[in-house]
């Protein structure tokens, strides 16, 4: 990964609460996996930033590395890595998702 | 180039040897799978480090050549 990957990778991750690295774009996601973590983060109704890597060959292989998770979509919550959708949903469906996001403050867009 | 369920298990089965594992073929295509995998080895491991002893199992084949494999750890009951 280059140093500019990482610095852009780290200051996104901080500068949100929640971000998600996605293919495609909440309106058109462009891969059933990361459809199916925008669908997560919609139905808890936070507020989250997300980063299209197929606009940015950088970040998409950087954000592998920097995570140590080889697949595409990537959830990061107060900057530190959560999961891919697998475990997003593991954690939806038991109210881990939730109750971590409730725990770390961030609390549903009104 | 897809990879075949019986190879996905190998190689699990390599990294971690008393893993029991379950594949499904979910398309038919020989290129989406699920997979659970129980160990004992997974016990006091948080979920995102367990899946990440099931990618490092496959060496770098996730992302890559495997597509699409819906992963599930457990450990056993």
């Amino acid at each position: 990964m280059t140093d500019d990957a990482r610095s852009r990778i780290d200051s996104t991750v901080k500068a949100s609460d929640v971000v998600l690295f996605m293919k495609g774009t909440p309106l058109f996601p462009q891969c059933g996996f990361s459809s199916r973590a925008v669908a997560i983060l919609e139905h808890l109704g936070v507020e989250y930033a997300s980063v299209d890597v197929l606009q940015d060959q950088g970040i998409r292989q950087g954000i592998k590395e920097y995570s140590d998770w080889p697949t595409i979509p990537q959830l990061y919550v107060k900057g530190e890595f959560v999961g891919g959708s697998d475990i997003m949903m593991e954690m939806y469906e038991s109210g881990e998702l939730s109750q971590l996001l409730q725990d770390q403050g961030v609390t549903p867009a009104q | 180039m897809p990879m075949a369920a019986e190879e996905i298990e190998t190689m699990i089965k390599a990294a971690i040897p008393d893993a029991e594992i379950e594949i499904t073929d979910l398309a038919g295509d020989g290129d989406h799978y699920a997979a659970r995998v129980v160990s004992e080895s997974f016990r006091g491991l948080p979920r995102v480090r367990q899946h990440q002893r099931v990618y490092a199992a496959l060496e770098g084949r996730m992302g890559g050549v495997l597509h699409a494999l819906q992963l599930t750890t457990a450990i056993p009951n």
